[in-house]
């Protein structure tokens, strides 16, 4: 965050004379009480910032320049989101870039790396699916209605696509199923309760399965059977048990913030 | 793109996995009409509209949207300027300016 | 009109421009069976009129050969650096220091690929396909700025970039808002109004580091000694030695010269460097009293050249990322097509129904 009180040079500071003390340093973050509204926040903005950085990696690889602009408004709002609900937490910087990862309380789905353009479209719908049922029921959230319209249009971005690579060529809706099927593991994970929301978990879960059944039989793609978590469930993001790629995700992010302690940019 | 001045468009996709252009239209706010603000590709009307919103209305610029595939435009030709446009510059009394009002005559 | 009026010539001479890719718009140079003589005589007159009226040059116009060519050619290089541009600053996206910077850069390689995208458009109109445009790039037969051609090292590049490259691309492309040519012109107003930000931005970043610790403070310099020469190359070769300038600003495709141009931008810099505690790293800058502007050392055109021919540090890798992106998203666009003419068969089969009813 910007300091304010910053002179013109010369008179450089260092990191003796007037820097001032780093506000946070790594692992003094102060960690919302379980169970609180507070810690459920926290999860919700690490899922935003989360995937809002996996959709940040796309920026000059997408499969076509319009898509460059679409993933890049999602990265955006949801980059937005963590903001705002890291904001109400503490510093947003502190919470982003000094915390260690078992601090991070974001689902496993969003830690999923991109993969080919159908594995981000798949994470997309299971996510954003979630995110819009999510805030649609947390209606007195401050975050919700500006959220719920973000969301809305995710899905149906995600939505679309996932019709046209499903029911595109052979190769696309081969891809696109390997995709449903291997993420598929880490969306039970999503309806795990955080508690002090004011959320039906399981009327969530029935509408998610409901909607996203849909869209994936109307993409003739097959619905993965069982509950979620077909073979080995994943799950523990929200206890701040991550996947393999996820530390790497992190140091990638977090490595020129903790460079530089106590550093205004 | 065909001999004569249509806009040669073909609708579908014109090379494998290449997509059609379209126009997009923006109502910059309520009360006004939309405004041709640029083109884009896309395979289908859907996406378009999508990737219109995306592309020409990220800094609120529009609260409304057309897109058009270009194809289904059909535009004179600069060489009809005369024929088409010509005739109506000598209706001089289409025009309020052409007729004379008495001083002191007003709301008229 | 989908038909010639009796008696009236058709728009364009047959050939004229490349490409004329089947998905160009209304706006696209139609082709008409005249030869090329007979139309540069009947309609020539006209074009250098309108041109000298200062009035635009619009798409279904007559306009030489050389005037289309000209315009694709500048387009599409100016289409092709805003989204190779996207590269070096997407580098630092997943890095940045605080989550106000990252969105800020998020938007503004947005931006970028916004502004290829308003380019791309314009040259369509001119017959050209994007597709078309998009194999030369990547063939190697249409160039893209060489600046893209320097890799980011730091954070402080980010700011580099926005302060001294964006700086130089508003310099040269504020006149071309009045361009000669309708789409470009417009396309243009639409980037310098989006670009405002995008030099603040950088200068805002660089200004914040250079206040900031003493590491913070050598990153700034660091990157302003290794991008302020590339910068004043930007503006092209020196006017005795630049091919196209001087046909370009008859046509009023360009409104001023290389050198006039780059003479500006290093007026606007020095005070600029001044208020942000860096120095320049040229030991002739010298204020010209006489002149009434800053005199400045020599270019190391040579680098210039060998950047331009190939030799550049990211040439190759620009290009590959470019194509493996482009060749990796084959199959989406195919599934896209495929997936838009299945349903478009599915409409006509009902519509059909429908009637036989």
């Amino acid at each position: 965050m910007s300091d304010a009180t910053t002179t013109p040079r010369p008179g450089t500071r260092t990191g003796t004379d007037t820097a001032p003390a780093p506000r946070t340093t790594a692992g003094a973050i102060p960690e919302p009480e379980p169970g609180t509204l507070a810690a459920a926040e926290l999860a919700l903005a690490d899922d935003a910032l989360v995937l809002s950085q996996r959709l940040g990696q796309w920026a000059g690889h997408a499969p076509v320049l319009e898509e460059e602009v679409a993933l890049a408004n999602i990265a955006l709002d949801l980059l937005g989101q963590a903001r705002t609900l890291y904001s109400g937490l503490g510093d947003e910087d502190a919470l982003a870039f000094l915390r260690e990862e078992r601090a991070f309380r974001n689902c496993q789905l969003v830690e999923q790396p991109n993969g080919d353009f159908a594995a981000t479209i798949v994470r997309q719908l299971f996510f954003s699916t979630y995110q819009e049922l999510l805030y649609g029921q947390l209606t007195t959230h401050p975050l919700a209605t500006k959220a719920v319209r973000e969301v809305a249009y995710h899905r149906d971005h995600a939505e679309h696509w996932t019709l046209r690579l499903g029911d595109g060529t052979t190769e696309s809706h081969d891809r696109t199923q390997r995709a449903v099927d291997g993420l598929w593991r880490h969306t039970g994970e999503l309806f795990q309760p955080l508690p002090e929301l004011d959320v039906d978990w399981s009327a969530l879960r029935a509408d998610w399965d409901t909607r996203v059944a849909d869209v994936l039989t109307r993409a003739t793609l097959r619905v993965p059977e069982g509950a979620q978590g077909h073979g080995w469930k994943a799950g523990g993001g929200r206890q701040g048990l991550h996947t393999e790629s996820f530390g790497r995700l992190l140091a990638e992010m977090q490595h020129l913030h903790r460079s530089h302690p106590g550093a205004t940019w | 793109m065909n001999g004569t001045d249509s806009t040669g468009g073909e609708g579908g996709a014109t090379r494998t996995g290449g997509w059609p252009l379209w126009e997009v239209f923006v109502r910059s706010r309520r009360g006004l009409s939309h405004t041709h603000a640029g083109s884009l590709h896309a395979p289908d009307a859907e996406m378009a509209l999508r990737n219109a919103r995306d592309l020409y209305t990220r800094r609120s610029e529009g609260v409304s949207l057309w897109v058009v595939p270009s194809a289904a435009i059909t535009a004179s030709s600069p060489d009809e300027k005369d024929p088409f446009f010509e005739p109506a510059a000598d209706k001089p009394y289409r025009h309020p300016t052409f007729y004379e009002v008495p001083e002191g005559v007003r709301n008229l | 009109m989908t038909t010639v009026l009796p008696g009236t010539p058709s728009d364009t001479p047959a050939g004229a421009g490349p490409g004329t890719g089947a998905d160009a718009g209304p706006d696209a140079a139609p082709r008409a069976p005249m030869d090329a003589e007979a139309a540069a005589r009947a309609y020539g007159p006209a074009f250098d009129a309108a041109v000298a009226a200062d009035e635009r040059i619009e798409p279904r116009d007559w306009m030489p050969d050389a005037y289309r060519a000209t315009l694709v050619r500048q387009i599409a290089q100016h289409a092709h650096s805003e989204i190779i541009g996207m590269q070096p600053e997407a580098n630092w996206i997943t890095r940045a220091p605080s989550l106000r910077r990252k969105a800020i850069l998020m938007a503004k390689v947005q931006d970028e690929a916004g502004h290829g995208l308003y380019l791309y458009s314009a040259a369509e109109t001119l017959g050209a396909s994007r597709d078309d445009l998009l194999d030369k790039l990547h063939s190697g037969r249409q160039r893209y700025s060489s600046i893209f051609n320097y890799p980011t090292l730091t954070w402080a590049d980010v700011g580099a970039i926005g302060w001294l490259v964006d700086g130089a691309a508003i310099t040269n492309q504020v006149p071309l808002c009045r361009c000669s040519y309708g789409p470009y012109a417009r396309a243009m107003v639409r980037v310098c109004k989006e670009e405002s930000f995008h030099q603040r931005q950088g200068y805002e970043l660089l200004l914040e580091l250079s206040r900031g610790t003493e590491a913070q403070h050598a990153m700034a310099q660091d990157a302003v000694d290794r991008w302020w020469w590339p910068s004043l190359m930007m503006f092209g070769p020196p006017d005795d030695e630049s091919a196209h300038s001087a046909q370009s600003m008859e046509w009023k495709i360009k409104r001023h010269s290389n050198d006039e141009l780059r003479q500006r931008f290093v007026d606007i810099c020095v005070p600029q460097a001044e208020a942000l505690g860096l120095t320049l790293p040229d030991p002739d800058l010298k204020w010209n009293e006489e002149q009434g502007r800053w005199d400045f050392g020599a270019i190391d055109w040579d680098e210039f050249k060998a950047v331009l021919k190939g030799d550049g540090p990211c040439n190759e890798q620009r290009l590959t990322q470019r194509r493996t992106a482009h060749e990796e998203g084959a199959w989406v666009r195919e599934a896209a097509a495929a997936h838009a003419a299945r349903k478009q068969a599915r409409t006509a089969t009902e519509r059909e129904g429908a009637m036989a009813r």
